[in-house]
């Protein structure tokens, strides 16, 4: 059985949200057993948990505005690559840690005002989530902001690597602010933040981290986009053969 | 997750030379159920057999992780892919905590992990065969955590402070587990034909490698006597397996499963079990299990990838400090 888009916008656009959280929450759990200290491990898996619990909530309203009886699974198992409207940034590879350190506080910056923002929403159940959100990425912000000073400002070869993750990286930033045409009445109502308004902020913070970090800011440069509307990198359609499996190979189970 | 009860060498018996009338206040206070505490005076080969152990233990918990991390991105269902991803957190939170517990004893946990790297040191062999399909995600927890269980809740009367209490907190979060995974049996037993078979499957590949988590047959034990007189162990391998199996039959009958051994029979209340195949346990510890090399190469690898961000925190850290101690 295959979940079809939901008509609401507001599904919609909660759907686009909770694909940036799984996603990028299914990425850093990849990271299991192969963090560089024990400690690390941990926060990796934090910081995970906290996205899937954040897509799941972002899932199941979805379904519920939508309603047709969707449930939070069903829009992560059962839809294609096609039909996930998750950021190009959050489905990169993990790389090495300066990369999935770098992706995170790139992500981070921006979801930490978007969800500040949000808790302002006159949608009662998006302010909510929004709500537990912010602290949750408050701490992914301060947490992968510590680790691209340290890897900017420690060794050479850290510098190097941090280095290379921002050139690989920095396309895939502008697509955090893109704007679906179905989101501006959102927008107007005030359910929905404009991503614009917080640009300055996310510019202030990365450049701010960066300088500290030894790394010049890049400027401008072209700016990949497609994912919101379903045009993806070849590297998410492995994430979800992996993801999606189990209950594609046994259909309709309970689990 | 686990520690296991491996054969222990023999030391040198150190207690020749050590006080006799040291020895002698330690075993009262050992036998008055006193706590050991770090700066205390204890035999040395006291500290020694609490090292291993504590740090074997450790060792497992992190080596456990992978096994089950093999089904993190895989997980049927976001609540069970959270619940998984939290519990192998727990696991390696453990090994954290046990480290910190052995590092009382004076050894680091970069020693302790460089035993673990270079094959010095033990970990559970139960981590040494490989997770199939997602039902062994419940058995691991219901037959993996329940062993463990069975083991570590005599473990919070320690006789060493640092390692009981340590083994409070373990047994709370492994019970969770250890429910946790009964519960995705639970939901495969009650699924469809192909999830009862995927149940079934799981039960019959993890059943007899977790009976023989319980170690060796006493008959066969060498070193009970000392962990027993200093109450680091309070039952013996064969009294835990019993218990073990008592409880667990009438689990897997809720579950309409069946244990894959014809000769169980039920006599005066306890479960008799058929014989366990010593040498696939033997095999397995020799480093012959099917992921023995696997586990040791992912273990390693993550370890020597890391080498280049923990050299880039202590260099940060180095100028910082340097930094602020010139301002």
């Amino acid at each position: 059985m295959i979940v079809e888009a939901p008509a609401s916008p507001l599904a919609r656009y909660a759907l686009r949200r909770a694909d940036d959280a799984l996603i990028l929450g299914h990425r850093l759990s990849e990271w299991s057993a192969m963090a560089p200290t024990l400690e690390e491990e941990m926060a990796l898996s934090n910081m995970a948990l906290d996205l899937i619990g954040q897509s799941r909530a972002l899932y199941t309203y979805a379904g519920e505005v939508e309603g047709k009886g969707q449930s939070e699974d069903d829009f992560a198992y059962m839809r294609r690559e096609r039909e996930y409207q998750n950021i190009l940034l959050v489905e990169r590879p993990n790389g090495d840690f300066a990369q999935t350190m770098l992706r995170q506080f790139f992500f981070a910056a921006f979801a930490y005002p978007y969800w500040l923002a949000m808790m302002r929403s006159t949608d009662a159940t998006l302010a909510a989530i929004a709500a537990k959100s912010e602290k949750e990425i408050a701490y992914h912000l301060r947490h992968s902001s510590e680790w691209v000073l340290r890897l900017g400002d420690g060794t050479a070869e850290s510098h190097r690597r941090l280095a290379e993750a921002l050139e690989e990286l920095w396309p895939y930033t502008g697509e955090l602010f893109a704007v679906l045409p179905d989101e501006t009445a959102l927008i107007a109502a005030g359910v929905a933040v404009d991503p614009d308004t917080l640009r300055g902020e996310w510019e202030a913070t990365v450049r701010a981290v960066l300088e500290r970090a030894t790394l010049a800011m890049p400027s401008g440069g072209w700016m990949q986009q497609g994912g919101r509307e379903g045009r993806h990198s070849e590297h998410l359609g492995h994430l979800l053969a992996e993801l999606q499996y189990v209950p594609r190979m046994i259909p309709g189970a309970t689990w | 997750m686990y520690t296991q009860a491996l054969n222990q060498r023999g030391e040198g018996d150190e207690r020749l030379l050590e006080d006799a009338a040291a020895l002698e206040r330690f075993q009262a206070r050992i036998d008055a159920e006193e706590r050991i505490e770090p700066n205390d005076w204890m035999p040395a080969q006291y500290r020694r057999t609490l090292t291993r152990q504590i740090s074997q233990h450790a060792h497992s918990e992190i080596i456990g992780m992978q096994p089950e991390g093999n089904w993190i991105t895989r997980a049927p269902s976001l609540r069970r892919k959270a619940a998984l991803l939290a519990k192998i957190q727990d696991e390696c939170g453990h090994g954290l905590y046990l480290y910190a517990a052995a590092e009382t004893l004076g050894t680091s946990r970069e020693e302790l992990l460089d035993q673990l790297h270079s094959g010095r040191a033990k970990y559970s062999s139960i981590f040494n065969y490989p997770t199939l399909t997602w039902a062994d995600m419940g058995t691991i927890g219901w037959l993996v955590d329940g062993a463990a269980i069975m083991n570590q809740i005599p473990l919070c009367r320690c006789s060493y402070g640092p390692y009981a209490r340590a083994m409070i907190r373990v047994c709370k979060e492994e019970s969770f587990h250890q429910r946790q995974g009964y519960e995705i049996m639970l939901a495969l037993s009650r699924g469809n034909d192909e999830q009862k078979a995927m149940a079934q499957d799981a039960l019959n590949r993890w059943w007899w490698p977790c009976l023989m988590m319980f170690g060796p047959p006493d008959t066969a034990s060498q070193h009970s006597d000392a962990s027993m007189r200093w109450k680091i162990k309070r039952f013996s391998n064969d009294e835990l397996r019993q218990k073990f199996i008592d409880a667990t039959v009438p689990q897997a009958h809720f579950l309409g499963l069946t244990i894959p051994d014809p000769e169980l029979r039920c006599v005066d209340g306890h479960w008799q079990h058929g014989p366990l195949d010593w040498d696939e346990f033997a095999r397995v510890i020799a480093g012959h299990g099917q992921c023995n090399r696997d586990r040791m190469a992912v273990r390693r690898r993550a370890h020597a990838e890391g080498e280049w961000v923990r050299e880039a925190a202590a260099a940060f850290a180095a100028k910082h400090s340097a930094q602020l101690a010139a301002e």
